[in-house]
């Protein structure tokens, strides 16, 4: 007697599901067959560039288009903007041009006369009082540049601090950063009749028809959005921007397909960063560490809109039962902000385990007591207690922590460990999806889904044939495009519970289909049946192959729909847990900070793909040790330009910079019983705050802003000293 | 990228009649590494790009009798793999800190040593000073990466040689061809042929005080096409870098020395900091306190502190100089082989 129920095999019992699988489409993107938007090139393709504005804060003067009308091979000149309209950041797109080839479209450029009013900006995201004093006017109206964002009160935070045992007052920050898709923004955009086809590089592809229609004044019903392959999104990629509008206005006006793709400088200025967070924080404990008063002031910018990380979530995680906490945006003339993986939680995270390790460096406590003793206070203890042991032991925490600056290091090279802790939602969008079962035993697979580069196409393959019980050359998944069955966007972790729950549950119910039908045919009870191996069981008999039993169902392919799934179908989950810990090496003469190792522990529920999930822990350790260490948006206060938008001055890190990254997974049954719950954003909150706690536990004292380079380190050991 | 005209000499000869064709705006391509990046931002706008790569001269390594010939267009790579430089173990310290291999393979030495700042200012179209209606960015701005010496005229950038701290201190000479050198500095293996003249490379290099002022002493229609190092079998020599990153990136700041050792003590020693100015920084002074002494932790550290002692930090840099500090005792104690 098989059950027949919706949902998972017990752990242990998956053939397909859990395994260390390799991306399907891994050959053609490492041979360079798959196709990005920055691939598409149809015959007759126009190139389009844009111009950008060179000021923070200007009015447009003057545009004269004639002259780059006129230059050879260029077809067509696009306004933006228009004289008179005020320029809130650098980078903001004022004239597009398509032209027959990449250089005439930049000759193009240089023959557009655009003339700007410069007006007074602001971009020290940093500077609360300077943001407060600074004069700027916004549409001719004086702009007052910072708001309040509110203000939390739970129990009584001054007496708890006033009767605490220890207290820590600190200054803590985190600056702005931008994506790094590798991919930028942009799209491809074609013409047939009153028909639009884009390939957009996107993580939403079911969702920004629409985005097109309005501007365009065309029916939503008549745009086509493709994304096959994408090189990065990490959330700044939902929307339909201005200039992938103005790249299908181009490709209208010309009658021709048109390719506009941002150049890596403009890509870094406008097309989305993650807000900064900077604070004032007190904390407070009891003589036995346990955390007894919170209090904090955060303010920082997300660009003209003038927010910061949201109000709740100060502190993060830890939350005592006396906290105030404070919020204020800043509105600057910096590019506007976008969904950066882990949206919010990774500065939080940062602002606030690293004031909590200084309290317990403060209460003499060791770091990972501190925290242990303060579990109760978070959302996950009965994760986070397992998780902290497995990482602890990953890390061989015991022989490595040492009371603050005293270990026992070698010349001018100090070492230390940094523990943090995280959390995340990663709850299913919601995805529908078409399935069909071929004749032949073959099997189709459709979602208008994306894969964002993590895998998701392999994961849709994997569910399919293991449900079936076949290879999974046998199953063709067709994505990436808003042809097929409306699914959610990729963001938020949402997508692997997404697209995994309505897969499984509709080739569940396809499958029973198929042995009622072997079950009459061959004259056994449908319900002792089974799919394994490529054939149809009952018990320990062979009753028929697949490709038999799916010839059963006639001429026609069985085609199921199945829509988004709930919670209670016990396919999927939501809220994770996940801990992290830093070994670091740091040079006190020259204040250069190399990672030794990363432990990361991460829940997940159920795993599909264990190398796939292993990859994205690794992406996640790997862009926080970048935001880290050397990752930031300088912003010049005098030019207000971004000043390091290039890969040369951005600087990201290396194979040499990552040192050993070790991951592990905490999967017992009671986590594998949730089903599957999304993983992208977990693994990229923590590093901030273990790695900067690391880092004090070897120097002896907080680098109190990251990322902790050369300059930050050496000043506040300087400071120290002083 | 602005349309040019492409030159591709085989002489040297040819190569300098390309260059100082009247009237034309040009600009050399060596390995192209930064090249390419300075067209695509139009910071050069040349009329006519001389691609040097096909020029055999410029590719040799040839031995002297009191030295060593390198051509300018040998890439960081054959410098590496030439058995001949095997005594110069500075050069070395700086092709393993460029780490890059897309550099290492196309990078040239001539381009090295010819390379335009990296000045964020100068990179956004500021000019080679980085002023703004007369205003210095550099000074009044973001200046955590710029100059802590030289730096009370308007030049505040740092010089972005790697090669040049090393070579300074091992007493290189470079071979400039074209309009306007003085004749006759031929090279040791033929006529010469083109107006060459052969310059220390210490004073190779100028600080601008206008904006039409270059970083080098090349006027236009010049190149560098041969560096020569003394043979000197007795000097040991290192150079270490500051390095934020593992993989490519530019040194917070550098030094590159050379010793002579005799009995325990300094006879001889050649100190030059890199990326702490806007030329290559010799320091003498630095140099002469170890004249006598041992080389120790406690004597390189005298030096170094000598080294820097000058320094004028702007706004945000003051950092730079313990940087600088510890590259200048660092690279004198891996000279004498005490880098532990």
């Amino acid at each position: 007697m098989v059950e027949r129920k919706i949902g998972w095999a017990p752990q242990g019992s998956h053939t397909l599901v859990g395994g260390e699988i390799p991306r399907v489409d891994g050959q053609v993107k490492a041979s360079g067959q798959a196709k990005y938007t920055h691939d598409m090139n149809s015959p007759g393709t126009l190139f389009a560039k844009l111009l950008t504005s060179p000021h923070a804060h200007a009015k447009v003067a003057l545009i004269n288009l004639e002259k780059a009308k006129g230059v050879k091979g260029v077809k067509a000149v696009l306004a933006l903007v228009k004289v008179g309209d005020e320029i809130r950041y650098e980078g903001w797109p004022i004239i597009a041009i398509a032209a027959e080839r990449p250089e005439y479209a930049e000759d193009g450029l240089r023959a557009v006369e655009v003339k700007f009013d410069p007006l007074p900006h602001y971009v020290d995201e940093a500077n609360l009082k300077g943001a407060e004093a600074a004069e700027i006017t916004d549409a001719g109206e004086p702009l007052k540049l910072t708001r309040t964002l509110g203000i939390d009160k739970t129990g009584d935070t001054d007496e708890a601090i006033q009767s605490a045992a220890h207290v820590h007052r600190g200054f803590y920050g985190v600056p702005s950063i931008t994506h790094m898709c590798l991919e930028p923004h942009g799209s491809h955009a074609a013409w047939k009749d009153e028909d639009l086809q884009v390939a957009l590089s996107t993580q939403n592809v079911s969702g920004t028809a629409t985005q097109y229609a309005l501007p365009l004044g065309v029916d939503a019903a008549r745009v086509a959005i493709r994304c096959d392959f994408m090189g990065g999104g990490f959330g700044s990629k939902f929307a339909v921007d201005a200039w992938d509008v103005a790249c299908a206005r181009l490709a209208k006006v010309t009658g021709r397909p048109v390719r506009l793709m941002l150049n890596r400088s403009t890509e870094m200025q406008i097309a989305g960063n993650r807000p900064s967070a900077f604070a004032e924080v007190t904390v407070a404990c009891d003589a036995e560490g346990h955390l007894t008063a919170w209090e904090s002031h955060h303010w920082g910018t997300n660009g003209p809109q003038g927010s910061t990380i949201a109000l709740g979530m100060a502190p993060y995680l830890f939350k005592p039962s006396n906290r105030t906490c404070r919020a204020t945006g800043i509105a600057t003339h910096c590019g506007p902000e976008r969904d950066w993986r882990a949206p919010h939680h990774p500065q939080a995270c940062a602002l606030t385990q690293t004031a909590l390790d200084d309290l317990a460096a403060k209460a003499g406590l060791d770091s990972l007591e501190f925290f242990r003793r303060n579990l109760d206070l978070t959302n996950l203890p009965h994760i986070y207690r397992p998780e902290l042991e497995i990482a602890a032991r990953l890390m061989d925490w015991e022989t490595k922590w040492h009371p603050r600056g005293q270990g026992a290091g070698r010349g001018a090279v100090k070492r230390g460990v940094g523990v943090a802790l995280h959390t995340w939602g990663g709850g299913p969008h919601q995805s529908n999806v078409t399935l069909k079962v071929h004749p032949d035993g073959t099997i189709e697979v459709l979602m208008g889904t994306q894969d964002n580069g993590t895998g998701t196409r392999t994961c849709i393959a994997q569910v399919t044939a293991e449900t079936f019980g076949v290879p999974m050359t046998a199953v063709k998944v067709s994505i990436g495009s808003n042809q097929y069955p409306q699914a959610g966007p990729s963001g938020g972790s949402t997508t692997i519970g997404g697209v995994s729950g309505p897969v499984r549950r509709t080739a569940q119910q396809a499958l029973w289909k198929i042995l009622d039908l072997a079950a009459a045919k061959y004259g056994v009870d449908g319900n002792s049946l089974f799919a394994r191996d490529g054939r149809i069981w009952s018990g320990e008999t062979l009753i028929c192959t697949w490709k038999q039993a799916a010839g059963l169902i006639g001429p026609m392919p069985l085609e199921l729909r199945g829509g988004p799934v709930t919670e209670e179908e016990g396919l999927t989950s939501q809220q994770v847990g996940g801990v992290q810990m830093a070994e670091v090496a740091v040079d006190i003469d020259t204040g250069v900070v190399r990672i030794v190792k990363m432990v990361a522990v991460q829940d997940m529920g159920l795993i599909v793909n264990r190398l796939l999930a292993r990859s994205q822990v690794s992406g996640g350790l790997i862009m926080g040790i970048a935001y880290a260490l050397s990752e930031e948006r300088i912003m010049d206060n005098k030019t207000g330009r971004f000043i390091n938008a290039n890969f040369n001055d951005y600087k990201l890190p290396r194979m040499g910079d990552i040192g050993e990254l070790v991951v592990e997974f905490y999967e017992p049954e009671s986590e594998y019983n949730r089903g599957v719950i999304g993983l992208g954003e977990p693994p990229v909150i923590s590093p901030g705050a273990a790695i900067s706690n690391a880092v004090a536990n070897a120097i002896g004292v907080r680098v109190p802003v990251l990322p902790l380079t050369p300059k930050r380190v050496l000043d506040a050991l300087k400071g120290a000293n002083r | 990228m602005k349309s040019f005209e492409y030159a591709r000499p085989t002489t040297e000869a040819e190569a300098v009649a390309f260059l100082g064709a009247e009237g034309i705006q040009t600009a050399i391509l060596a390995g192209g590494t930064d090249l390419t990046s300075l067209l695509r931002a139009e910071l050069l706008t040349p009329a006519r790009v001389v691609d040097l790569k096909q020029i055999p001269s410029l590719r040799t390594i040839t031995p002297l009798d009191d030295g060593i010939q390198i051509g300018a267009l040998c890439t960081l790579d054959e410098l590496a793999q030439s058995p001949q430089l095997g005594h110069y173990r500075s050069l070395f310290d700086v092709i393993d800190g460029i780490r890059a291999i897309q550099v290492q393979g196309c990078g040239t030495l001539g381009g090295d040593l010819c390379h335009l700042p990296n000045c964020w200012y100068f990179r956004k179209g500021y000019g080679i000073l980085g002023m703004e209606q007369g205003v210095s960015l550099p000074e009044s701005g973001d200046n955590r990466y710029h100059a802590i010496l030289g730096n009370s005229g308007p030049a505040k950038f740092v010089n972005a040689s790697r090669f040049a701290p090393a070579l300074i201190a091992w007493g290189a000479k470079v071979r400039i061809i074209g309009l306007g050198a003085a004749s006759g500095a031929g090279l040791s293996n033929g006529p010469a042929v083109v107006d060459a003249e052969w310059v220390p490379l210490e004073y190779f290099y100028s600080t601008p005080q206008t904006d039409r002022q270059g970083h080098t002493i090349l006027r236009p229609g010049q190149m560098i096409s041969h560096v020569w190092l003394p043979e000197s079998p007795l000097m040991s020599s290192a150079t270490y870098e500051v390095l934020q990153m593992e993989g490519l990136d530019w040194p917070l700041a550098a030094a590159g020395v050379c010793l002579q050792l005799e009995g325990g003590l300094v006879r001889d020693a050649r100190i030059v900091m890199g990326h702490v100015a806007p030329v290559p920084w010799l320091i003498d002074d630095a140099a002469r306190v170890l004249i006598g002494q041992p080389l120790n932790e406690e004597t390189a550290a005298t030096a170094a502190a000598f080294a820097v002692a000058q320094s004028t930090p702007l706004s945000m840099n003051a950092y730079k100089v313990q940087i600088a500090c510890t590259a200048v005792k660092r690279a004198l104690l891996k000279a004498a082989g005490q880098l532990t």
